[in-house]
């Protein structure tokens, strides 16, 4: 249930987020999900592509600060509240989110990926509450 | 006016015999007091009796500031500590302070070469010196503070900063001598425009500036802007502070107080004496300061002497302005800033120092340091509050290691540029 989240440190320059994803794609690595957080000065990228290991290999090699960080993802119902719902769970249970992104898959199902303090408590409360979590490998297929 | 004319005035056979006879008695003293002196001279097979003259001074092994690092914090003093009555201390290379001491008798010596210089520069007990170097750890506040006293002037010791306050001071009570870093002159005279004060509405007469290179188109600056005459005082606190050496009012080199300091200028690679006259290292020998008398210590700045009597009749060695340092320290507004104490920040938060690169720029009237820190691996997190966290870290821990701020800036690896593999620690930018 554990999916790698490919993270990629870049400073706010023209440019750097094209060669990351010029790298990947020439290497036929496909990115399922993406989210960029910034700051004034610098950025982070984070990424669920389709062959973590080789991105981040690729990457390093290419001189980038990139590691491989383990998030959940859960799939949820693409209706109001549904979010709100999984949320709620989470926060009663005392599980921290870090950071979140979502998208919706289409008319039917969201996916949202979370970085929680806690990965192992937070697989255990959604999966007693009869949430479902994308398997890391259908995740890496999107 | 001439403080001490008998000295400053001698025939250079006059002056060769005073340092002669201070100098054996110092080298006396210290081979019988300090261990580390003692071993070196044995290890050059030198007892004190080969030292004659002024001459076999080159005899003797140097001493550097990682000597004094090596003895922290006292081990190099001469004296029991209870003869030493003041204690001051400036950064060292690596993050340890390089600590001196000074008995009754050296801080009189102390007055002596500040009122000595304050009288080189035209400064008299009927002028109001404003003061605003800081006091404290640092020599220059307190330095300034007591030549001043000896001479007679009034003093105003209201140390660094508070610029609004300097201001009103100089206005309220009439200041005539300002004694601060160059760089803070040029920064006072800039607040004043922006404040409507004119240099007509002040009495300031002379400006006593130090603690950081400067050039003469600074010199020219400050002396058009604030309307003042602009002298350079020199001095490190290793040898004394503030006071080792002052330019005169003829502002043509300054006058080394070399009864107390004799100089040296050696070639910084072979460590061989050079002629009067070249470029090289200055080196002290201090020799009639009781508390941690230094032998040849090495100031790592480089400049070039010149015995040739002044106009002002002063017989006194003169030394150039520094042209420069034979080491990598960096002075940043007053502060001694080794780019090894940043190393030694950075190792401090991992296992392995990232690259990093300094940056000093003058903005404005005053330097700024930036530090560009490469994310590697070791630094580098998925959450950006770890990475803010991790910068306010390092500019903490580096504000209160070096005691002044430092912007840093976290950026990707290998941003740095490397030469031969290895990376360029500083880009000085200032035009000096």
């Amino acid at each position: 249930m554990i999916i790698k989240q490919l993270t990629v440190f870049i400073e706010n320059k023209t440019g750097r987020l094209n060669e990351v994803t010029q790298l990947l794609g020439n290497s036929n690595i496909n990115m399922s999900a993406l989210s960029l957080a910034d700051t004034s000065e610098f950025g982070i990228l984070r990424m669920i592509v389709s062959e973590p290991e080789k991105a981040l290999l690729i990457l390093k090699d290419a001189d980038f600060s990139a590691r491989l960080t383990d998030v959940v993802c859960l799939n949820s119902p693409n209706e109001p509240l549904a979010l709100a719902r999984a949320l709620d769970i989470l926060s009663e249970e005392g599980v921290f989110i870090e950071y979140l992104y979502a998208y919706s898959m289409d008319n039917k199902s969201a996916n949202i990926v979370l970085k929680p303090d806690n990965i192992k408590k937070c697989i255990e409360v959604l999966q007693a509450h009869k949430l479902e979590l994308v398997r890391a490998s259908d995740m890496y297929k999107i | 006016m001439i403080w001490n004319e008998k000295m400053e005035c001698a025939d250079r056979d006059e002056m060769r015999a005073v340092q002669t006879k201070r100098l054996k008695e110092t080298v006396t003293r210290i081979y019988h007091n300090v261990a580390s002196y003692r071993q070196k001279m044995q290890e050059a097979g030198l007892v004190p009796d080969d030292i004659q003259s002024v001459d076999d001074l080159c005899k003797l092994p140097f001493t550097v500031k990682t000597d004094l690092r090596d003895n922290y914090p006292f081990g190099m003093f001469t004296v029991p500590m209870s003869e030493i009555v003041r204690i001051h201390a400036s950064s060292g290379t690596t993050g340890k302070p390089t600590v001196v001491g000074y008995t009754r008798k050296d801080l009189n010596t102390w007055s002596e070469v500040v009122t000595r210089s304050l009288c080189m520069a035209g400064v008299h007990r009927e002028d109001i010196v404003q003061i605003a170097y800081g006091y404290g750890l640092f020599t220059g506040g307190l330095g300034l503070h007591y030549g001043c006293e000896n001479l007679g002037a009034s003093v105003i010791p209201i140390s660094g900063g508070n610029t609004d306050k300097q201001l009103q001071l100089m206005q309220d009570f009439g200041t005539s001598v300002l004694a601060c870093t160059p760089s803070y002159s040029l920064y006072l005279a800039e607040e004043m425009e922006a404040a409507g004060i004119k240099k007509e509405d002040l009495k300031l007469r002379v400006g006593i500036f130090g603690a950081e290179p400067w050039t003469e188109n600074m010199r020219k600056e400050i002396e058009f802007k604030l309307g003042i005459k602009a002298i350079d005082i020199y001095g490190l606190s290793e040898i004394m502070g503030p006071g080792v050496s002052c330019e005169c009012e003829h502002q043509t080199g300054m006058h080394i107080n070399e009864d107390h300091f004799i100089p040296e200028i050696i070639d910084p690679l072979t460590l061989q004496p050079l002629p009067a006259g070249e470029v090289g290292e200055l080196v002290f020998t201090t020799i009639t300061k009781e508390g941690i008398p230094l032998i040849r210590y090495r100031t790592r700045d480089l400049t070039q002497l010149n015995y040739e009597r002044c106009v002002c009749g002063r017989t006194l060695v003169r030394m150039e302005k520094c042209k420069g340092r034979s080491d990598d320290m960096l002075i940043i507004r007053g502060v001694n800033v080794f780019p090894s104490q940043i190393e030694s920040v950075l190792l401090e938060m991992s296992e392995t120092a990232p690259h990093y690169l300094l940056i000093v720029e003058r903005e404005g009237n005053l330097d700024t340091l930036k530090l560009m820190v490469e994310v590697q691996e070791q630094f580098f997190s998925d959450e950006i509050r770890q990475l803010e966290a991790l910068r306010k870290k390092i500019t903490h821990k580096l504000q209160s290691t070096l005691g002044i701020s430092v912007d840093v800036k976290l950026v990707e690896p290998k941003t740095i540029e490397r030469t031969a593999g290895k990376a360029k620690r500083v880009i000085d930018n200032r035009k000096l």
